[in-house]
């Protein structure tokens, strides 16, 4: 499984109610499901990611994660996952408080935007950056946010959501493999993770 | 080509005393006939059921003696197939209101010795269930891994999931609605009118003498308009011309649209009863899953009293049952906190797709189907 699914995973306590939003294929839901005797669904819009959950046995809906949310009943979950997707949301604050609304706790990731591969590409160059974990350029991403990990902090903080836990790591885009950054995360880390509560 | 299940053949279950209806009627001495392929296993948790759609019969899939086609689910069904009878013990009933062997307008009514007509009792699709139910139990099966239908299938096997829940471990329910539309209706009712404007139909008495064949023929055609698309008709069809050059001039089907269903009308006369139609159109737009109000004016959703897990598949180019009824059933799947997996499979051939060969679909049910038979082993009966 990719790295930071695996520090994803790690922080799914065991038998817990999980919804998976931007759920691919569901790697992080076959491991909860068959390593941590968790109860997942996941929500994503590609119908061939779709028939890939169910044929290996994954709960899955196919549909806009913005919608789909709406549905569930309060507290349906223990943890909602986002990950690698609140780039691409158009309204992250009424997203992110729904999700806390369906679920306790949230776990969130995204690529980090102050990478200093990113700063040097802007400050040296003056193009926008492009690197292994933000790809497109400007007139075809679908990354429609510009995070860092110190404005994703302020934000959370803005909510008066808590933040449980965070986490920056150094790990290329399908990487296996990858480095916890504990100094200078918000300059080192090309992920960062946050768990997120009331 | 995988296996084929071999020879099968269709049973008879007579339905002990009588079936209450949801008109009040009774109905007396019902028949249900019936196929089963593979084993029921010690447990008897290995039991599928799959539901049939409007003009379908017990005979989902083998061969039946002397017969050169199988059944009408055999690419789905048998050894290794998506529904693998190695694996599973399944079970296929002509439904309540038909004419493949069930009881239907076409039966013998026991008090006149007569056929039925319009004497027998206008039945829904949850009097079909309480029928299938009763079969259920005479085959000794506690309860159902998996209730599977598409279509009015479909219908049957939501209706399964709510009246009895503690039977049905899982629902498979393919291009199908939890209410049916003012369309569907519609074009239920056309195709009715169609029947009944046969001077042959005699207000259903015709079993004696000509059947209203162009009448059921027309309404057919209607169906299999619905059962296309716009998109399917326009690589099927376009405007090209059947065995022809130039147009006729008079009204003959010049084009192979026209041409294939008249052949659609004409094979169906063949083996379907005018009266069986009228019944189970009938039954299923009186088919609602909806919110009902309760006497304390509170709105409750039928499906608070369902317990199964479900896998909901829209076709894109099925305009009968179109993806956002499906959408429909999955929010009040999700609302009452039931586990439910949707897929919406791109398809050109419109609301028919379920039946066509799918390498996609088949992956899906066999998938979900692995996953209810684990699970399914911590719920000890």
């Amino acid at each position: 499984m990719r790295f930071d699914l695996e520090i994803i995973a790690s922080w799914i306590e065991p038998g817990t109610k999980v919804l998976d939003l931007g759920c691919g294929s569901g790697d992080l839901l076959y491991f909860l499901v068959h390593n941590k005797e968790v109860t997942g669904t996941g929500i994503d819009f590609e119908e061939a990611n779709i028939a890939r959950c169910i044929e290996r046995g994954i709960s899955v809906i196919q549909g806009d994660i913005n919608e789909e949310v709406l549905d569930y009943a309060d507290n349906t979950f223990d943890y909602v996952i986002l990950s690698r997707t609140l780039q691409q949301v158009y309204e992250p604050e009424v997203l992110l408080k729904e999700l806390l609304r369906v679920g306790r706790r949230i776990v969130v990731s995204f690529p980090n935007f102050s990478h200093w591969l990113c700063r040097m590409q802007l400050f040296f160059m003056g193009r926008t950056p492009t690197t292994s974990q933000l790809p497109y350029d400007w007139y075809n991403t679908p990354n429609i946010r510009v995070i860092t990990l110190r404005d994703f902090r302020g934000f959370v903080h803005k909510t008066g959501f808590k933040i449980i836990r965070e986490m920056g790591i150094n790990t290329q885009n399908e990487d296996l493999h990858g480095r916890v950054i504990r100094l200078l995360p918000n300059l080192r880390a090309t992920y960062g993770i946050f768990l997120i509560g009331h | 080509m995988k296996k084929t299940i071999g020879p099968t053949e269709t049973k008879y279950f007579r339905l002990p005393g009588s079936l209450l209806l949801d008109n009040n009627d009774s109905l007396h001495e019902g028949i249900i006939a019936y196929e089963t392929y593979g084993e029921l296993n010690k447990a008897a948790d290995n039991a599928i059921l799959i539901c049939h759609a409007l003009s379908g019969d017990a005979h989902a899939a083998g061969f039946h003696a002397g017969a050169g086609k199988p059944g009408w689910w055999e690419i789905m069904i048998g050894p290794g197939k998506a529904i693998d009878t190695n694996r599973y013990f399944v079970v296929c009933s002509n439904i309540l209101g038909s004419c493949m062997g069930t009881s239907g307008p076409s039966s013998l009514n026991p008090a006149t010795g007569l056929a039925y007509g319009l004497q027998f009792p206008v039945i829904t699709i949850a009097d079909m269930v309480k029928a299938q139910k009763q079969l259920i139990d005479f085959l000794g099966i506690p309860r159902l891994l998996a209730v599977i239908g598409g279509s009015i299938g479909g219908m049957q096997g939501l209706e399964w999931s709510i009246r009895y829940p503690e039977m049905v471990f899982s629902a498979i329910l393919l291009a199908t609605t939890q209410r049916h539309s003012a369309l569907a209706i519609a074009f239920n009712e056309v195709a009715r009118q169609a029947i009944m404007a046969d001077p042959n139909w005699q207000d259903g008495n015709y079993y004696q003498g000509t059947k209203p064949d162009m009448g059921l023929a027309v309404a057919r055609m209607i169906g299999h308009i619905t059962y296309l698309s716009d998109e399917a008709m326009r690589h099927k069809f376009g405007r090209r011309l059947q065995d022809k050059e130039d147009f006729s001039f008079n009204f003959d089907a010049d084009f192979q649209v026209e041409s294939y269903l008249r052949y659609q009308g004409k094979k169906f006369v063949e083996r379907f009863d005018a009266n069986s139609f009228l019944y189970i159109t009938k039954a299923a737009d009186y088919f609602d899953l909806a919110p009902r109000r309760q006497a304390d004016g509170s709105l409750k959703s039928p499906f608070t009293r369902a317990k199964a897990r479900y896998l909901v598949v829209s076709f894109t180019s099925d305009w009968l049952y179109p993806t956002r009824e499906s959408r429909a059933m999955v929010k009040a799947m999700k609302k009452n906190s039931l586990d439910v997996s949707f897929c919406e499979i791109e398809a050109k051939w419109g609301h028919d797709a379920f039946l066509l060969e799918n390498e996609r679909l088949s992956n899906l049910m066999s998938g979900f189907l692995d996953r209810m038979g684990r699970e399914s082993q911590s719920y000890a009966l």
